[in-house]
């Protein structure tokens, strides 16, 4: 696959567009810092456990709460910010024909 | 400028406990200052109005009244990072997408500071989703340096840096997930701390990398960061990655000696790609240190030149899926082009999102694809692990590791804005500590001849913040640096 075609699949994943003229100046940085990554191959990492958050299991553990309902945001708070609305609820281009 | 705004936390406090100054009279002091220097510096997105006198002078009233506990901030203007959420005040993070957005709810740093009775004075620029390190990724304006309006501040907490360094606020939030306290405040001759991961809680902190970021203060002396640290610092319910661990006294670390410390400096920090005066300033200061009483001890750190690659993968990876929220639905920009859903959604975010965050995201998608995630994502979290390790190893044998925080003085605007590898590069220093969760703070330890400051970091174990404050406030009070006039 071209570069181009991997960023424009890449961009339809993210849900973003690339116009051509954009994409032209995106493609060189994008492969550049892929690039820059392989030098992580290098290193021989086969016995070594990933860590994905820095503390977990020395300081930090994942705590539960009791499954209780507690204060929230009144309606019209919620919806306060919505770009539109409609009858309480979020309003959105239609998606059933 | 009027003398009040030279002042640090502490003194205003001290000031207004002797009666000597009113809190109105601070509150005008700084609005005054903001009035002059902000035109120049662009350092905040929204600044507080008129209405912050009259709670001064109510917290004067009360005062009077004796109906006043005189916390360390009460009646204190200070700067929030406008990647930090306040109720009822616009909260936009540098970017188009959320130009428009007025959170219901505080985050828990700022309901601490308004606990304290804090006076918020406004929230300051950064890089849009705090991805960048010059502030110059702002969808508003770039911001300035104060010790030179042609430079930046650094970023992404550059509206923070520059209205401490320039006195606007004596002290403001930050968010670091990178070094985006410590290049800032490096850049503007400041005092940042970016605490442990999990020390003060990220609730109502805009998601950029959930497992690197962190807030935490930037001020204009040690002991105004460690007040600020007491005052932030502690388990949130609301953030289940905050810490249980027990909040140490900060402030009964200032001032204690550093006498047989053991500091570790590791070599190839030292070494290529160091800008000159950068390396002299850090080696003088490491002499001061020596001079206290410190013993310097060389200490390895093999996998740092990893750390940049391994960061700029695990960053982008969490940001692709933290900026997915962002699809104009619940909040936020909506595009008027949307004729379907799938069109709305990506209408909104290519038309929303600036060209950092947009290649970070790609960048980060593409880590997390099908068929790249153990080549990238998987390979990354495990350099991280060595990455840690390093840093557990180096500080069993000494105390606290001092280095540089970057590897350049303040650069120009415009220098490094088209080659965004060059920018990442410049958080070489910076990023091993949100890898490793560990705390680290930049203080400034020189001004060169050209007049731009030095930041000197300094890296502790997870949790041992009062440790850095007490060695950062023993070199402060022995350097006794005098800082050169300001560009404004």
């Amino acid at each position: 696959m071209s570069a181009k075609k991997q960023v424009e699949k890449v961009a339809a994943l993210a849900k973003l567009r690339f116009e051509a003229e954009s994409l032209e100046r995106f493609v060189p940085t994008f492969e550049q810092i892929l690039d820059y990554f392989e030098q992580l191959k290098q290193i021989d990492t086969e016995a070594v456990e990933p860590t994905y958050h820095a503390l977990f299991g020395q300081e930090l553990e994942t705590p539960l709460r009791v499954d209780e309902c507690g204060e929230s945001l009144p309606m019209e708070e919620a919806l306060g910010n919505a770009p539109e609305t409609k009858n309480g609820h979020f309003r959105v281009p239609k998606v059933i024909e | 400028m009027n003398e009040v705004c030279s002042l640090s936390l502490k003194q205003l406090r001290d000031a207004v406990k002797r009666r000597s100054l009113s809190f109105r009279e601070i509150a005008e002091a700084y609005l005054e200052r903001i009035d002059e220097a902000e035109r120049h510096l662009r350092a905040f997105v929204t600044v507080a109005d008129g209405s912050v006198v009259d709670q001064a002078a109510d917290l004067d009233d009360r005062l009077a009244r004796r109906d006043l506990r005189l916390g360390y901030l009460t009646g204190l203007p200070i700067g929030i990072k406008d990647n930090i959420v306040t109720k009822d005040v616009r909260t936009t993070c540098g970017s188009r997408i959320l130009d428009n957005w007025v959170p219901p709810y505080d985050a828990t740093a700022v309901r601490k500071l308004k606990a304290n009775e804090a006076l918020l004075f406004g929230k300051t620029n950064c890089d849009e989703f705090a991805m960048g390190s010059s502030t110059e990724n702002s969808a508003h304006y770039p911001t300035r340096n104060p010790w030179d309006l042609d430079r930046v501040p650094g970023g992404s907490s550059g509206g923070s840096a520059s209205a401490v360094a320039a006195r606007l606020v004596p002290a403001a939030l930050g968010s670091d997930t990178g070094g985006s306290i410590r290049q800032p405040a490096a850049f503007c001759g400041v005092v940042g701390l970016k605490p442990t991961y999990g020390r003060i809680s990220r609730y109502g902190l805009v998601a950029f990398g959930s497992s690197l970021d962190q807030i935490g203060p930037l001020a204009n002396t040690v002991r105004d960061a460690a007040v600020m640290l007491q005052v932030l610092a502690g388990r949130d319910q609301a953030d289940s990655t905050s810490a249980n661990t027990t909040v140490d006294n900060y402030l009964s670390q200032i001032g204690k000696d550093v006498h047989g410390l053991r500091v570790g400096v590791p070599a190839e920090w030292m070494g290529s790609g160091l800008d000159p005066e950068i390396k002299t300033a850090v080696q003088d200061t490491l002499k001061v240190l020596e001079s206290l009483g410190c013993r310097i001890e060389e200490v390895l750190l093999p996998h740092t030149s990893y750390a940049v690659a391994t960061y700029y993968i695990i960053a982008t990876a969490e940001a692709s899926a933290n900026l997915a929220r962002y699809d104009g639905v619940k909040y936020g920009y909506r595009s008027s082009r949307k004729d379907s859903l799938a069109q709305m959604y990506e209408n909104s975010r290519t038309e929303g999102f600036g060209d950092e965050v947009k290649r970070r995201i790609m960048i980060g998608t593409y880590v997390l694809s099908s068929g790249y995630y153990d080549a990238y994502y998987l390979k990354a979290s495990r350099v991280r692990t060595l990455i840690q390790q390093d840093y557990l190893t180096a500080l069993e044998s000494v105390g606290l590791l001092v280095v540089p925080t970057t590897p350049t003085l303040p650069f120009k605007l415009g220098e490094k804005t088209s080659d965004p590898l060059a920018m990442y590069l410049s958080d070489v220093f910076t990023v091993t500590a949100n890898l490793a969760g560990v705390p680290a703070l930049s203080m400034p330890c020189s001004f060169t001849e050209s007049k731009l400051p030095v930041g000197l970091q300094l890296i502790g174990p997870h949790f041992k913040e009062g440790r850095l404050l007490r060695v950062a406030h023993a070199l402060e009070s022995e350097l006794q640096l005098s800082k050169p006039p300001l560009a404004v």
